[in-house]
């Protein structure tokens, strides 16, 4: 192995991702006194939080009565009774003060007629437990995501936050089953880090590029799932992916569900809006699992749009073209770039799209990572946050504009948990060489890799298997072939070919490490989906129609050793955190 | 007579050429800028012939093809490609844009791309914003009071004083304006530039801030300020059609008359 020299780092704590869980985190850490870093492959306002278009939910009651117990109801009922009931309780009554926050902070949300900050209706999000729908999603126009982030962005450089940025998260160094840091890649000039700190926040996001066709930036890559595989440690209900019913055909591009709250509607060929046959009093407003299955029925029955009869139409052309310009200017821009057509005449060709990953690292409420065997026990050191995580309060699917608040929440939560636990600048252990070397070893193997396979084929190998076996619709046949076929591209692997050598912004290297963190994600995802033999929110088995409480009311925890997969379940918590609200019991989820 | 001419080791020199394997007949000619900082050599500019039968209509389409098909070390940021993020700024045919916005489709004959002009260039296309982003630090981007204000409520702003951060918050920082703009390559340490100005603006134009006459102040400077001239490269190059240059007038107006 080539030698490579380490600089090192003792931080209090250490985020790695920058985009809004992780600059949530980083705000409350710095602002408690805490000794900061922030580590980010990419500069924190170009993270994919920047994409998120329709808003964040939080019952303000600013157009009209709510209350965080229906929003509690809604996110349980929109997870198909698989979220945990207590970090639900949590999300929901913790959003209103998280909103109020970012609004403090400078984010520049739109605004009702008397100055209040804007809410829109946003599918599944109801009135008085399921009653009729409500506009809770609070909105900076169709840009809620970039209003956000950068806001964030602009307040850690105000707490003084230390960012190192475009430097590449190798692995977590662990000591006898604790977190003690993370080994790093400088980008910029090619160095190695080694940063120790007490507690390590893993904010990396989701993994959508394990498919090939997503609303995902490149870089979704799930670099901190992958490194928490690495480390021995499980993954949870990695099955349940999202697909969101609106990606612009052919491209890929996020269409927000706020052209739908604010009245859009889609079609199919015949000029029907399907979706009052599916969801008859949610309509279009249904939750995403539910209206991307409708979608797939349409479009597999024949009656889809175009020379394929591969899409459906999405329409606001009768909204007033002031509202659109005034409530979804974003929108407008990214149809008139991509598929060159005038929303307010034209309809959006759409196509459901993989969007988000309800699973991820399991924690508790207060963001700390929990172990595996159905225990509750937490791994000390380590906490997860954002897309990254499964706490879960999205369990098998995840509302619209629940996604934004729960990194607000959480990246705040587990702030304030590291504050409980860490002493400010208290002195840090040793790391045994062994566990550097280990994950430099496999840094240098792959740097150095001189087989024939490219790793642009293998990515590809593997999203377009994920795209083929694993997508809305699932059956045993095709998850089988799927555990199958994509074993392979891993195996591939062990003839990498990465073309430079260099230590300097080598992309070429750096794609090669993310499809390691990628098969290993897409393996889990896989087995996770095959060994759930029912139908779940956005898992759906043609061949296990129903939701089976009996035997699945549980999660899917998975281990990947780098070779296999094991399987394991955890229970879900049905009991709420205090005794504000009452368990919400499973029933029949009808929309 | 003077003669101004580049040191000889920052000479772009001729490339590498990379035939098309294909047998396509639909092919464009695709020149890219590739500087290795670890190799002791010259820039260079590499030729691509590449199929565009299998290719989306982007410019970062294009240059996905090449790494993933043709060159694997060709090296540039990338990462939302859908025109949010910013990453993929770079100079294509000329004109300073994200890459994954721009439809190759409106250029005729060969496609040139280039790293944002006058920075640094850390490999290939790949240039370094720190500069930029120091000063974006430096505007102070974050609201302020004059006194704490109760934390439990929102702060009420007005719809019409909301439309007033239109046009200004939606900046990307992707810096295709601050690298199109003269005064910036000559003054890019001490002028401020048009993404920097414009995010300086935006946090003036807020009702909710306290601290307005504070902010100008801090602007109120030959070199941050008046080094723009109105070239209006700025606003011409802007992707997502913002227009700083109208900002910083904004600015120098306000202070005029302040």
């Amino acid at each position: 192995m080539s030698t490579y020299k380490i600089i090192d780092h003792e931080y209090d704590v250490l985020v790695v991702g920058a985009g809004g869980a992780g600059l949530r985190a980083a705000v409350g850490l710095s602002e408690s006194g805490l000794k900061t870093a922030c580590v980010s492959k990419v500069f924190p306002t170009r993270s994919h939080t920047a994409a998120a278009q329709g808003g964040i939910s939080a019952a303000l009651g600013n157009a009209g009565e709510d209350d965080w117990r229906w929003h509690m109801y809604d996110t349980v009922k929109g997870s198909d009774w698989l979220g945990d009931q207590d970090c639900i309780e949590y999300l929901c009554k913790e959003a209103p003060q998280a909103v109020i926050e970012l609004e403090h902070y400078g984010v520049p949300f739109s605004r009702t007629k008397d100055g209040k900050i804007y809410q829109r209706a946003f599918g599944g999000m109801t009135k008085n437990y399921g009653n009729e729908p409500i506009q809770r999603t609070c909105a900076a126009a169709d840009r809620t995501g970039h209003a956000i982030l950068h806001t964030l962005y602009g307040q850690a450089l105000k707490h003084k936050t230390e960012f190192f940025i475009e430097y590449f998260a190798l692995d977590l160094l662990m000591k006898n089953g604790e977190c003690k840091g993370v080994l790093a890649w400088n980008l910029n000039d090619g160095t190695i880090h080694r940063f120790r700190s007490h507690i390590t926040i893993l904010a990396t996001g989701g993994y959508g590029k394990i498919y090939y066709s997503a609303t995902a930036a490149h870089t979704c890559t799930g670099d901190g799932n992958g490194m928490v595989l690495r480390a021995g440690l499980p993954l949870q209900d990695m099955e349940f992916v999202q697909f969101h019913p609106t990606g612009l055909y052919g491209i890929g591009c996020l269409i927000s569900e706020a052209v739908r709250g604010e009245g859009g509607f889609l079609l199919n060929s015949k000029g029907e809006r399907f979706m009052e046959k599916y969801a008859p009093t949610a309509k279009d407003l249904a939750s995403r699992d539910v209206v991307s299955r409708s979608m797939a029925i349409e479009i597999n029955e024949g009656r889809g749009i175009g020379e394929n009869k591969d899409h459906l139409h999405l329409h606001i052309d009768h909204i007033d073209p002031k509202i659109i310009e005034n409530r979804l200017p974003g929108i407008s821009e990214s149809v008139e770039t991509f598929v060159h057509r005038d929303v307010t005449k034209e309809a959006i060709p759409v196509v459901p799209t993989v969007h988000y990953n309800m699973g991820g690292i399991p924690t508790n409420y207060k963001a700390e990572v929990l172990t595996s065997n159905g225990s509750e026990k937490t791994v000390p050191g380590l906490m997860a946050i954002g897309e990254a995580a499964c706490v879960s309060v999205h369990g098998a699917n995840r509302l619209g504009s629940n996604s934004l608040i729960d990194l607000v929440v959480f990246g705040k939560a587990a702030a304030r948990r590291a504050t409980e636990i860490v002493k400010p600048n208290s002195p840090h252990e040793e790391i045994s060489k062994n566990e550097t070397d280990k994950s430099l070893s496999r840094f240098d193997k792959l740097r150095n890799g001189n087989g024939s396979n490219k790793t642009s084929e293998l990515r590809l190998s593997m999203q377009k298997t994920m795209q083929s076996k694993c997508a809305v619709f699932r059956t045993e046949k095709t998850l089988k072939e799927g555990t199958k076929e994509i074993k392979k591209p891993l195996v591939g692997m062990d003839s990498v070919c990465v073309k430079d050598k260099s230590l300097v912004f080598n992309t070429d290297l750096m794609e090669t490490l993310e499809f390691d963190n990628l098969i290993r994600q897409a393996i889990t995802t896989m087995e996770s989906a095959f060994h759930r033999k029912e139908s779940r929110g956005a898992h759906a088995r043609e061949d296990f129609p129903k939701r089976d409480d009996e035997n699945y009311m549980k999660h899917t925890l998975s281990w990947h050793d780098g070779k296999e997969v094991k399987i394991n379940y955890r229970a879900v918590n049905l009991s709420t955190l205090t005794n504000d609200v009452q368990t919400f019991p499973p029933k029949e989820r009808v929309y | 007579m003077v003669q101004f001419n580049l040191p000889k080791n920052s000479k772009i020199l001729k490339g590498k050429y990379f035939k098309d394997k294909t047998g396509s007949s639909n092919l464009k000619v695709v020149h890219v800028y590739r500087w290795d900082p670890t190799k002791n050599e010259n820039p260079r500019e590499d030729t691509f012939e590449v199929d565009l039968n299998s290719c989306g209509n982007k410019v970062l389409d294009i240059l996905n093809k090449i790494k993933n098909e043709i060159d694997s070390t060709l090296t540039f940021r990338r990462s939302c490609a859908h025109g949010v993020c910013g990453s993929c700024a770079m100079n294509v045919d000329g004109i300073n844009t994200l890459s994954c916005m721009k439809s190759h489709k409106d250029i005729k004959g060969d496609l040139r791309i280039f790293p944002l002009p006058h920075l640094k260039v850390v490999k290939d296309l790949v240039a370094d914003l720190s500069t930029l982003y120091k000063q974006y630090e430096s505007i102070e981007p974050w609201l302020k009071f004059k006194k704490s204000t109760s934390k439990k409520n929102e702060i009420s702003q007005s719809k019409e004083n909301r439309e007033k951060l239109d046009g200004l918050y939606e900046c990307i920082m992707c810096a295709c304006c601050s690298t199109s703009c003269p005064s910036y390559w000559w003054n890019g340490e001490s002028y401020l530039g048009p993404a920097v100005l414009l995010q300086a603006y935006r946090w003036i134009s807020d009702s909710r801030d306290e601290e307005k006459k504070e902010r100008l102040k801090m602007v109120a400077d030959k070199l941050k300020l008046y080094r723009c001239h109105t070239i209006m490269n700025c606003t011409s190059s802007c992707p997502k059609g913002l227009n700083p240059a109208k900002a910083i007038g904004s600015i120098k107006k306000m202070l005029a008359t302040s």
